[in-house]
């Protein structure tokens, strides 16, 4: 994985000690808080309902096994003795005091870690596929152009006071992990039809209030114009995006009131008369960056199915395991397991220090000591060998952290809500817990198959709702939380919004309705067929009529 | 309020009339968009400085080709979180060639003074502040390394890192 040089050791440390100033500023009421807010939130820190939160950068959703235990260090020392990993790869710690912010960033900074730009008007965490550079189905590594959009945007000095956020994915494989449809920009590698690889682009994606799939602007961009292409869309943003309302000033919606071959056309005049300025990106940088992503020193395997068949019909937990939560590796006689984070009745995404202990002490014997963070909320270990699989198995088993159930309905993405959110109108993470242990029988879970359940606490769309084959929304009506689902959302390489079902349920209702909608599809689909495809196939009507009754369905 | 160049406080040689009814008869002035464009020949023909004050909605391309007429441009800040002159900045040093003195004015305040010397930049008309100069020297200072190629020159990571 990448390593900090001079210059970005420097860099951090600096940044750690302009942080530090500013808070004594700002205790000191040099700063008032309007002005101090935007400091903080460029280095992570929200005022929550209870206390300050620090978001933390995992770039991309790589780091080692030192850094984990680092973050270990920071929920014992500075919080109460857990994080919380996000939607977008990042690690959360819910009860930070203003005083003492300064030292976990500088003890962060020590491990190659920082909070910047985790939250303001600016670039944020550029994310990716969890399996990058390990997925058989990956045309080309992703992390190297992340690290490179990594660097570029930090402190950026044009971009640092954009009209709003700014969320940037890539994906180097086409079945989209990394969920890039729905970022202010989606990068997708590809070949062109020279066989050349380079960037599909797209603008306007995003969530919140007003979602929109992103749209193509661009249908190739060589990787050396990357920073170029990227900071015309960015120069065109700051300068022409909504300034006036907090709810209009994304890139979606200045994308979508112009329209994008209108938005095109200003990128491209200004791309033009820059291409191939300062910013275009030398082929030895790109060569510098790559070196650290060379791949780990994997021993020469084969592939042992048989073998793991033999176990697996001798262990039913094993055999469970082994078809939920362990995908192909690119390298023969490896496998990627996922580390569960979602075991029923526990909150989608926290782990406890301890546990981060012990995963980086897996990842020390069994994955080349590094780590993974999905956008799902669950932590993955590249680079397991098939013949260490039932022995990491029992180890995760015994910290409950194998809970066999990727991809299937229980792997619930669930945003903090109301139990921490200053802006939710609604706690999302009960009515995980109320689904997971409504659904907590794992054979049944397989065979109802892959489905995503996304949950926010309000319509800012942290937890991803509108791109769950199940979304559920918290609402507030006159004091009260109700749950509003949607069916059919998707955020992979098919991307769609979710279709509202009806009205909103209480929360007792909600765990109910998602079995009759799961019955429904049962009913309703073919052999082997996903819950969104039979829902694409034969639409939303009969599962408004299995929640809400006849009568109310039309 | 105090101008800041070169890291000193210096005295204001022009005089805004940017916002007055009428534009004094001599002497270095700083004229609206609207008092540009409304008396652009006069204000050439007096043959004294002028200075031009855009909004943080008036593209410095409005202005492009006149430029090289201008010796100051002022580029409002009408509140610190709105960072479209920071773009305007880059535009005006880097594509239109702009080589007077470029001022910031408006909620121009010491935490940002970094992001706005790094695009072009050289005056500041900071908001209340003890000691601007201490503090515009703890700005700069905080930094010695930059990711990205502006209009100030400094040389990036990257460039040192290939020693370009």
């Amino acid at each position: 994985m990448y390593r900090y040089d001079e210059f970005d050791a420097k860099f951090v440390a600096e940044r750690a000690a302009q942080f530090r100033r500013q808070v004594k500023r700002r205790l000191a009421g040099e700063l008032t808080e309007d002005q101090f807010r935007p400091l903080r939130l460029m280095n992570g820190l929200y005022l929550q309902l209870h206390a300050y939160m620090l978001r933390v950068n995992v770039p991309y959703g790589t780091l080692s096994s030192k850094q984990m235990r680092t973050f270990a260090h920071v929920a014992r020392t500075y919080d109460k003795g857990f994080g919380h990993f996000t939607t977008r790869q990042n690690i959360q710690y819910n009860w930070i005091k203003l005083e003492e912010a300064p030292d976990a960033v500088k003890d962060l900074a020590s491990s190659e870690i920082t909070s910047i730009q985790s939250s303001g008007n600016c670039v944020r965490n550029i994310t990716s596929d969890q399996y990058a550079g390990c997925a058989k189905d990956e045309l080309a590594d992703p992390r190297i152009y992340c690290e490179l959009l990594r660097q570029y945007s930090f402190l950026h000095p044009e971009f640092s006071y954009l009209p709003r956020k700014f969320k940037i994915a890539v994906t180097g494989s086409p079945n989209d992990r990394a969920a890039v449809a729905v970022h202010d920009i989606g990068l997708r590698m590809h070949k062109n039809e020279q066989g050349e690889i380079g960037f599909e682009v797209l603008v306007g994606g995003g969530l919140g209030r007003t979602p929109y799939i992103g749209q193509t602007i661009r249908k190739w961009l060589h990787p050396s114009h990357l920073l170029t292409y990227v900071e015309a869309i960015l120069r065109v943003y700051n300068m022409l995006g909504r300034r006036d309302n907090i709810h209009k000033a994304r890139i979606k919606i200045i994308v979508n009131q112009m329209g994008i071959d209108k938005y095109r056309e200003l990128v491209d005049k200004e791309f033009e008369l820059t291409k191939n300025g300062q910013l275009k990106v030398p082929d030895e940088e790109i060569a510098r960056i790559k070196a650290y992503f060379a791949p780990p020193k994997y021993e020469t395997l084969k592939d042992i199915g048989p073998e793991l068949d033999a176990r697996r019909k001798t262990d039913r937990a094993f055999d469970r395991w082994m078809r939920g939560n362990v995908v192909e590796h690119k390298v023969p006689g490896y496998a990627i397991v996922t580390v569960s984070l979602k075991a029923p009745g526990r909150v989608p995404g926290d782990i406890t220090a301890d546990k981060m202990d012990a995963v980086a002490d897996l990842a020390d014997r069994y994955s080349f000591g590094e780590i993974r963070v999905s956008h799902r909320q669950n932590l993955v270990l590249t680079d397991v060998k098939q013949g260490d699989l039932e022995q990491l198995w029992r180890e995760l088993f015994a910290l409950e952290l194998a809970t066999p159930n990727l991809g299937l309905l229980s792997d619930i993405i669930c945003c903090p809500g109301l139990d921490y959110c200053a802006l939710a109108n609604a706690r999302a993470i009960p009515i995980a817990q109320d689904i997971s242990r409504a659904f907590s029988d794992i054979d049944e879970l397989q065979r109802i198959g892959n489905f995503t359940i996304n949950i926010s606490g309000c319509m800012n769309a942290c937890g991803h709702h509108h791109v769950g084959h199940i979304g559920i929304l918290g609402v507030d009506k006159r004091g009260e939380e109700f749950f509003q689902l949607t069916l059919g959302g998707s955020s992979d390489q098919n991307a769609s919004l979710g279709d509202r079902l009806g009205p909103g349920l209480p929360q007792a209702e909600v765990p109910g309705a998602i079995r009759k909608i799961v019955d429904t599809y049962l009913e309703h689909s073919e052999p082997g067929e996903r819950f969104i495809d039979t829902y694409r196939r034969v639409g939303i009507e009969p599962f408004k009529a299995s929640v809400y009754g006849a009568e109310t369905a039309h | 309020m105090s101008l800041l160049k070169g890291g000193k406080v210096v005295a204001d040689t022009f005089v805004d009339a940017s916002a007055a009814e009428a534009i004094p008869e001599a002497g270095a002035v700083i004229v609206s968009l609207e008092q540009w464009q409304k008396h652009r020949d006069a204000l050439l023909a007096r043959g004294t400085p002028i200075g031009l004050r855009l909004h943080s909605d008036q593209s410095p391309e409005l202005i492009a080709d006149d430029v090289p007429k201008l010796a100051l441009i002022a580029l409002e800040f009408p509140k610190f979180r709105d960072g479209r002159a920071y773009s305007y900045a880059r535009l005006l040093r880097e594509r239109y060639g702009f080589k007077g003195e470029l001022r910031a004015v408006g909620d121009v305040l010491l935490e940002q003074l970094f992001f706005m010397l790094r695009v072009g930049f050289d005056a500041l008309d900071v908001q209340q502040s003890p000691d601007p100069v201490a503090a515009f020297q703890t700005a700069i200072s905080d930094f010695s390394v930059w990711y990205q190629p502006t209009a100030d020159g400094r040389p990036t990571a990257m460039q040192l890192r290939h020693h370009r």
